[in-house]
């Protein structure tokens, strides 16, 4: 076969609707219908009522109803947001501490990937599938094993104190520092997984032809092996900064009270406040947040996707 | 009605975006005929045979198979079987029931289909191995199970789209001859696509030559060797020398001196090529083209000579080993070209 | 072989720190103290009175029936999904649909949860079970249709091809040819949406109701109250049950790399 050329954007036929209808349809409704829900709610105010937000569309008002609704939409919850510090502290408390998590995860997960792709051909794919199991396992229950650890009654104090290296237990629970182990504990097989395919995926001739060179050893890493990997570098660094912002698990259960994360604040405005208008504002600030991340790691997708 | 062409295509163009893979190919098959498909990669060859299995739509045109408009048809209702480069045999499906697929699909019932695969693993020269699947069998052996796939629905029309391509070159010769046997035993057309010539020409009873979408040429091997249409013709079949020059009073003139003239409908003046095929240039005493030799290649019962005229065009000549004296480099050498060995080709078409 | 040295030395760090806490946490549910730093000796005690745990057995039961009829959605959604990005090319609308159905793998669980809730608000449905298994249908789906997907661009597409010229119909090709090849992709597609929505708590949280409380909402609430070893023993089992339908994945897509290596 030779391979078919590029075509232009084409209409399906019948046969090809069917197909596509069931999943098109779930799409609308449980993919884009929350997005265009979340927009408007966070145009509501909130009220004590089933659903606690107002105005509620209601199609049988007709349209000058439905004119009147809209015109009660405003900014208050986006207000709301920007006057409240606690907010703003969360935002940036999100992004540094998602950014600071990325890069400890790159740090930490690049020597593994180099050492699981420089392991023997047959067993790669086991050392990689062991690398990223934990994944598919209870993120909770991942989260959880680290209060056993970190806590001031915890293994590693209890550990350390016995060894006679400190005499009082480290404060390492509640904090910052512990949110940061858990997002790189939970996230690391989202880092490893693509640093390991562009590193693994390199023509090992490559190193050959650049030792034969005369390049020594951290040469050939420095000139070709990383930059070569740059590929899985950034969407590894995506792959993990990305769900570390919105992260609501992982602080609430390692990081202190004043450990502010946005995804944390969105919930509690949800669950403790019932403040619906405040919580969807935040997610329309999370999303504007990662909106950039988020189109540059699809783009670097479907570059990938075409390759 | 039996004097209808079995397959027949009428100005049919296709394009891929800004590729136009067919430009207004028409061509007929006629009942029983070995055709082959031959050109270069990317000539459209491959395109045309997809649009005859139904896999693609042409833009313009249509396609017939025995008198019957086949626009709209999905492959799966058409009278013709294709097999595939790649054989695409089942990997789940053992070789029995890759062969039973199609007659399954025709609803056979279950005594007619052991009847027809025993019968078609005979035709193929391949019993016994049955139960096996397509990645316990030998290239050659799956050659055969695609061949035999693709004939047990007893298609009017056999597509082959490069049937030799993955073989090795000793079973590829051998496997020419008995494709070809099988064919003539069928009496089923066959239509092969290829880029190879020396398997179209000792193939097929007539062949289509493609280029970028277009036919050069259609006719029988010989004709097609002896009689190229076309510049494109002449160098894609076989070897041939070209040499550049122009007509002058009946005389073809160039740096390498004066030759007689090909007979052409070519105005006085014209500038054309002169093509000539090796085994036609000949050494001679008599008048001619001097050169030395540069190269001499010992290929069995042929030997090839290449000559670097005083004007310092090459020319390649061939010779039959037994035929007199060897050549060696450095050797001088006189060459005759004589007017009906050689043809015209203005330097495009 | 200093470079062999290091690089085992690497390997061996990077799995400790990968599966340390999780042995730990293994090892703390068999400890007979309630003290995670005394060990007061092998016991399964924390197992037997998990048995007596009427409200924990009733979240296991919920997550489960939960998991396996949103795994079901799922991988048939995913399935067709899948179908149409590696089989349709470049159609009207590809970008959008690839994209949204992909938007789940990026999107921080809050706001896809928090999307899904007001989904069902504004259609007026009780929060419950349904909901629950809808909204994780529509979550493990993109991670469904992402390993299908894999698995189809893998799948010879000029064997469907070959299944048409030889007079199957489209449905029949993909019946007897396509669905056979890729079958342990979907099995294994199933598989992992299952433990996605048996693991999920986020996106429980929002769209389920108090009638239908999951384990791991179960298992949070206790932990907020600090490590307990019924805790331990209850995630130990969990951890368990993963491990093995991640092995049998791991076994049936091995499989089709040898068995489909023809195609």
């Amino acid at each position: 076969m030779t391979d078919s050329p590029p075509r232009e954007p084409r209409r399906l036929t019948r046969g090809e609707w069917l197909v596509i209808a069931a999943p098109a349809a779930w799409i609308a409704l449980f993919f884009l219908a929350p997005f265009a829900l979340i927009v408007k709610i966070s145009l509501s105010r909130p009220a004590q009522a089933r659903p606690p937000y107002e105005p509620v569309f209601d199609l049988a008002s007709g349209v000058a109803g439905l004119l009147e609704k809209i015109s009660q939409l405003g900014f208050d919850a986006y207000r709301g947001l920007a006057e409240d510090t606690l907010y703003l502290d969360s935002y940036l408390s999100s992004l540094t501490t998602a950014g600071i998590a990325t890069l400890v995860a790159l740090v930490a997960a690049y020597p593994f990937a180099l050492a699981i792709a420089r392991a023997p051909q047959k067993w790669r794919p086991i050392l990689i599938g062991f690398a990223v199991a934990p994944f598919w396992t209870s993120f909770l229950i991942r989260v959880y094993a680290w209060i056993a650890l970190l806590k001031d009654e915890g293994i590693i104090n209890h550990a350390l104190m016995s060894l006679g290296v400190i005499d009082a237990p480290l404060p390492m629970f509640a904090t910052r520092g512990a949110v940061i182990v858990g997002i790189v504990y939970s996230y690391l097989p989202f880092m490893l997984l693509p640093l390991y395919a562009a590193i693994e995926g390199q023509d090992p001739s490559l190193r050959e032809a650049a030792a034969d060179l005369g390049a020594s050893p951290r040469q050939v890493f420095l000139r070709v092996t990383l930059p070569l990997s740059k590929r899985g570098i950034v969407a590894g660094v995506l792959l993990v900064f990305i769900p570390a912002v919105g992260e609501f698990v992982i602080p609430d259960l390692l990081g202190g009270s004043d450990t502010l994360m946005i995804g944390r604040s969105l919930w509690n405005d949800f669950f403790a406040n019932r403040d619906w208008p405040a919580a969807s504002a935040a997610a329309v600030a999370l999303l504007a947040l990662l909106l950039v991340p988020i189109l540059l790691y699809e783009r670097a997708q479907t570059r990938e996707g075409r390759r | 009605m039996t004097d209808a062409p079995l397959l027949s295509i009428k100005g049919v163009s296709k394009r891929f975006g800004a590729v136009t893979a067919l430009d207004d190919v028409s061509l007929e098959v006629a009942r029983g005929e070995f055709f082959a498909l031959l050109g270069p990669s990317g000539c459209g060859k491959t395109t045309l045979m997809r649009l005859v299995a139904g896999f693609e739509a042409p833009d313009a045109g249509r396609i017939e198979i025995a008198g019957e408009d086949m626009s709209g048809a999905p492959p799966h209702r058409r009278p013709v079987n294709l097999m595939f480069q790649s054989y695409a045999l089942f990997p789940h499906l053992s070789v029995f029931e890759n062969i039973a697929f199609g007659l399954r699909r025709q609803g056979k019932d279950k005594p007619a289909i052991l009847a027809r695969v025993a019968e078609l693993l005979e035709i193929v020269k391949l019993t016994g191995v049955e139960k096996r699947r397509p990645d316990q069998l030998s290239g050659g052996q799956k050659q055969r199970v695609a061949l035999a796939r693709a004939l047990a629905p007893g298609p009017r029309l056999l597509l082959l789209d490069e049937p030799l391509g993955a073989l090795d070159r000793q079973l590829r010769e051998e496997t020419q001859f008995q494709l070809k046997e099988i064919q003539r035993k069928l009496q089923t057309s066959f239509v092969v696509v290829t880029h190879d010539q020396d398997e179209a020409l000792a193939m097929a009873d007539r062949i289509a030559v493609m280029r970028a979408g277009r036919i050069e040429q259609i006719g029988a091997p010989a004709e097609i060797y002896e009689r190229p249409a076309t510049r494109f013709v002449a160098s894609f079949i076989g070897q041939m020398n070209f040499l550049p020059g122009r007509i002058e009073d009946g005389l073809f003139v160039g740096a390498f001196g004066r030759l007689p003239a090909p007979p052409t409908n070519l105005p006085d003046g014209a500038k054309a090529a002169l093509a000539v095929r090796p085994e036609r240039v000949a050494p001679t005493t008599d008048d001619g083209l001097d050169g030395i030799v540069e190269d001499v290649a010992f290929r069995g019962e042929i030997i090839h000579i290449r000559v670097r005229l005083a004007s310092g065009e090459i020319l390649r000549v061939s010779r039959g080993a037994d035929q007199g004296a060897r050549a060696s480099i450095g050797d001088r050498m006189r060459l005759a070209i004589a007017a009906d060995a050689a043809q015209l080709f203005t330097d495009e078409r | 072989m200093s470079a062999r040295v290091l690089r085992n030395a690497t390997l061996a760090l990077g799995f400790a720190f990968l599966y340390g806490p999780i042995a730990i946490l293994t090892a703390m549910s068999f400890n007979a103290s309630r003290l995670v730093t005394v060990w007061g000796g092998f016991s399964t005690k924390w197992y037997s009175a998990l048995v007596h745990d009427e409200r924990m057995l009733q979240a296991a039961t919920i997550s489960l029936s939960a998991a396996a009829l949103s795994a079901l959605i799922a991988t048939f959604n995913g399935l067709l999904a899948a179908l149409a990005l590696a089989r349709f090319g470049a159609f009207r609308g590809r970008s959008l649909f690839a994209g949204s159905l992909y938007a789940p793998l990026v999107l921080p669980e809050v706001v896809f949860g928090l999307g899904l809730l007001l989904v069902f608000v504004a259609l007026d449905v009780e929060r419950g079970f349904v909901t629950l298994v809808l909204a994780h249908a529509a979550f493990t789906m993109c991670f469904a249709t992402v390993m299908i997907h894999a698995a189809l661009k893998d799948c010879d597409p000029t064997l469907e091809e070959a299944a048409a010229d030889l007079g199957a119909t489209p449905l029949r090709a993909f019946i007897l040819v396509t669905l056979p090849l890729i079958a342990p992709s979907v099995v294994s597609a199933y598989l992992l949406a299952f433990t996605l929505s048996l693991d999920d708590f986020v996106i429980a949280s929002f769209t389920t109701g108090p009638g239908a409380t999951t384990l791991p909402m179960r298992i949070y609430s206790q932990v907020r109250l600090g490590v307990s070893p019924e805790v331990n023993a209850i995630s130990t089992l969990l951890l368990g049950f993963v491990a093995l339908i991640l092995t049998a994945s791991a076994l049936l897509t091995r499989g089709r790399a040898k068995g489909g290596g023809a195609g």
